[in-house]
């Protein structure tokens, strides 16, 4: 495989559990609900998606379970900031440090003190005839898993869904001015908790692809920061589903360009690119401040008379 | 004593759901909850060299739990103080090895260096948001992450000690290290300081014009302004403020206890401060105890994986049913409701 190849294949590689998570936040966000837990929900997934299929045997019914998982730890967080009217941001936190303790317990308990580096069975790619032997992209998008597909055919189906739905239109109205939602007759709460539950799964699938077809096992802490990165892609993406897929790609290169940094003869030292993702978000956000128009009711909790 | 009770018995409860709940993930995953909380306990407080640690770990989490105070108060969501605790630690451990200052006057200014970059690194948030509106929740994960890559690069590259074995910075210089108290017992000078910056807050906070006019933009933003309080300049100066304690604290613990700074420096103090800080219900004497009560659970899961066989990070779920539970049982009724810049709408 020649370098541009191999670049290419790992940017799309590293972009999918992005997406799955950025396009998750984007739903939660569009409703007013602000996820910083999405990193442990990434995590809870891979971790639930790691042991249902090394278990069950089989890596789908893995990556499903991680959904579910990531669905579970968004309803407790869905219970906390749209039930209770919890802050977001820290009940955001609370979750992190809530995933990071169950699943490093869990690890123990299930694979006992030592640990030892399991490895499961993965999803198998579906390469799509003719367009997989298109030269360069053919074999970095044309030959994903399932998954992967799913990922990128969200795409669509989200922009579709927020600006061609009516529940879309609810949406998007609960995450602009609840009240006037509710003036119309929609229910605040029951949208945005399933806009949060919908964000959990996606995280969930993310932190599963993460643990079956990426690195095939678990390791503690393996969403190493994805979650948030996934965060500031959707602020980069400007909320949109267009948007978030560029970002996604975006920072999969420069994630992927730390496996290749050696091959291309890079003096930069690899932690540039690891920070890359945040410093360009904190750039893009402190120039375009002024015009990116977050959802207006985003963070505040909607509080009945 | 009623008043004060009710007051507390929120934070009392929520620390008996957390044991509850961490107990019965104990119990799930086969381990005997009894024996996981009395090694936790015994390891705390059990020995002198235990508390001692407990101390040690109480240092870090009592400064930023004050610098979350500070923030959270105002009604800035200061989430970097990792980032700005890692800022403090650099300065200290670069500055550390290389002046050669008496202890009386090197000590003084290598914390102060690291308050002021932990200072520095928050106010470039503190910038975004009252310049250009930039959230700071955002920007203070961002500045994390950017933190930690850059004390990666710096340990590995320009920084790593003389000889280059491993990805560290050299040892500071003896005459700059925090005395402490009863070597070989780690438990340190810092601590002073630590409890003289409860005092600090406490009067900054609750007896002066900025600490009230601070808490009152973290009430209602709105309200303030109409009250002629300035919101923007009391929010940049909290999120600087908050940022100069989790700095020092970064400082004091390269000066008094580890002398270097490496990758895995902080076990996340920065986050664990934000239980610590609503724990204690963002009071200045509530944050102390709540600190304390953490360094015990800090110092405490070594000899619980140890004893009990139970994965230390339990106490991450336990710090993390504290903080779900205040803020979900409370209906923000003592929080901050929103951020306070955003009302400009």
């Amino acid at each position: 495989m020649d370098l541009v190849t191999a670049l290419l294949t790992s940017t799309v590689t590293m972009a999918v559990p992005l997406l799955l998570a950025a396009l998750g936040e984007l739903i939660a966000e569009r409703a007013g609900i602000i996820n910083v837990g999405l990193e442990g929900m990434m995590l809870t997934g891979a971790f639930v998606a790691m042991v249902a299929a090394y278990f069950s045997g089989s890596p789908e019914f893995g990556v499903w379970a991680g959904g579910v998982a990531g669905m579970a730890l968004a309803a407790i967080f869905g219970f906390a900031v749209v039930a209770q009217n919890a802050n977001q941001v820290v009940a955001g936190v609370a979750l992190n440090l809530l995933a990071s303790g169950i699943t490093g317990v869990a690890y123990r308990a299930v694979f006992g003190v030592t640990g030892a580096a399991l490895t499961i069975k993965t999803v198998n790619p579906i390469p799509i005839p003719l367009l997989c032997q298109m030269p360069i992209v053919g074999a970095a998008v044309f030959n994903q898993t399932f998954l992967g597909y799913l990922a990128f055919a969200l795409v669509p189906a989200t922009a579709f869904l927020i600006s061609g739905t009516v529940p879309g239109l609810q949406l998007r109205m609960v995450g602009e001015n609840p009240y006037a939602a509710t003036a119309q007759g929609v229910s605040v709460k029951r949208l945005r908790m399933l806009a949060v539950l919908a964000c959990g799964m996606l995280a969930g699938l993310g932190g599963s692809y993460l643990a079956v077809v990426y690195a095939r096992t678990f390791v503690e802490g393996m969403s190493a920061g994805r979650g948030f990165i996934a965060l500031a892609i959707v602020i980069f993406g400007r909320w949109s589903p267009r948007g978030v897929l560029g970002a996604a790609l975006l920072f999969g290169f420069a994630t992927a360009l730390q496996f290749h940094f050696q091959a291309l003869a890079l003096t930069i030292p690899y932690q540039f690119f690891l920070m890359l993702p945040y410093a360009v978000t904190l750039v893009a956000l402190a120039i375009s401040a002024g015009e990116t128009r977050a959802p207006a009711a985003l963070a505040q909790p909607y509080l009945q008379e | 004593m009623s008043a004060r009770f009710a007051q507390a018995w929120p934070s009392i409860a929520a620390l008996l759901a957390a044991v509850l709940i961490s107990g019965s993930v104990v119990a799930l995953s086969g381990g005997s909850p009894v024996l996981a909380f009395s090694a936790l306990l015994r390891g705390a407080f059990g020995s002198v060299d235990g508390f001692s640690e407990t101390l040690v770990r109480t240092c870090p989490l009592l400064l930023c739990g004050l610098a979350i105070a500070i923030s959270f108060q105002t009604g800035v969501w200061n989430i970097g103080a990792e980032g700005q605790l890692l800022m403090g630690a650099l300065t200290t451990a670069w500055a550390g090895s290389r002046l050669a200052l008496p202890g009386g006057v090197g000590i003084p200014v290598i914390l102060i260096g690291a308050a002021a970059s932990g200072a520095l690194w928050a106010a470039i948030a503190a910038t975004l948001k009252v310049r250009r509106n930039v959230n700071e929740v955002i920007s203070t994960i961002m500045l994390n992450f950017i933190a930690l890559g850059l004390i990666g690069f710096l340990v590995q590259g320009p920084l790593m000690e003389a000889g280059g074995r491993y990805p560290q910075t050299d040892a500071i210089l003896p005459a700059l290290r925090l005395p402490r108290f009863a070597p070989p017992l780690r438990v340190h000078g810092g601590l002073a300081l630590a409890v003289l910056a409860v005092a600090v807050v406490q009067v900054l906070l609750y007896r002066t014009v900025a600490g009230y006019e601070m808490r009152a933009a973290g009430l209602n933003p709105a309200a303030a302004r109409l009250a002629g309080i300035d919101v923007a300049r009391r929010v940049f100066w909290a999120l600087v403020a908050s940022g100069a304690f989790a700095g020092i604290a970064g400082g004091i613990e390269v000066s008094a206890v580890t002398y270097r700074l490496y990758e895995q420096f902080s076990p996340g103090y920065g986050f664990t401060a934000i239980a610590v800080g609503l724990l204690g219900r963002l009071r200045p004497g509530g944050v102390a105890l709540a600190a304390l009560l953490f360094g015990a659970l800090e110092a405490g899961s070594n000899a619980m994986q140890r004893e009990a066989g139970v994965s230390s990070v339990l106490v991450s779920i336990i710090q993390a049913t504290v903080i779900l539970f205040l803020v979900a049982a409370e209906h923000g009724r003592w929080l901050p409701k929103r951020p306070a810049a955003s009302e400009e709408g």
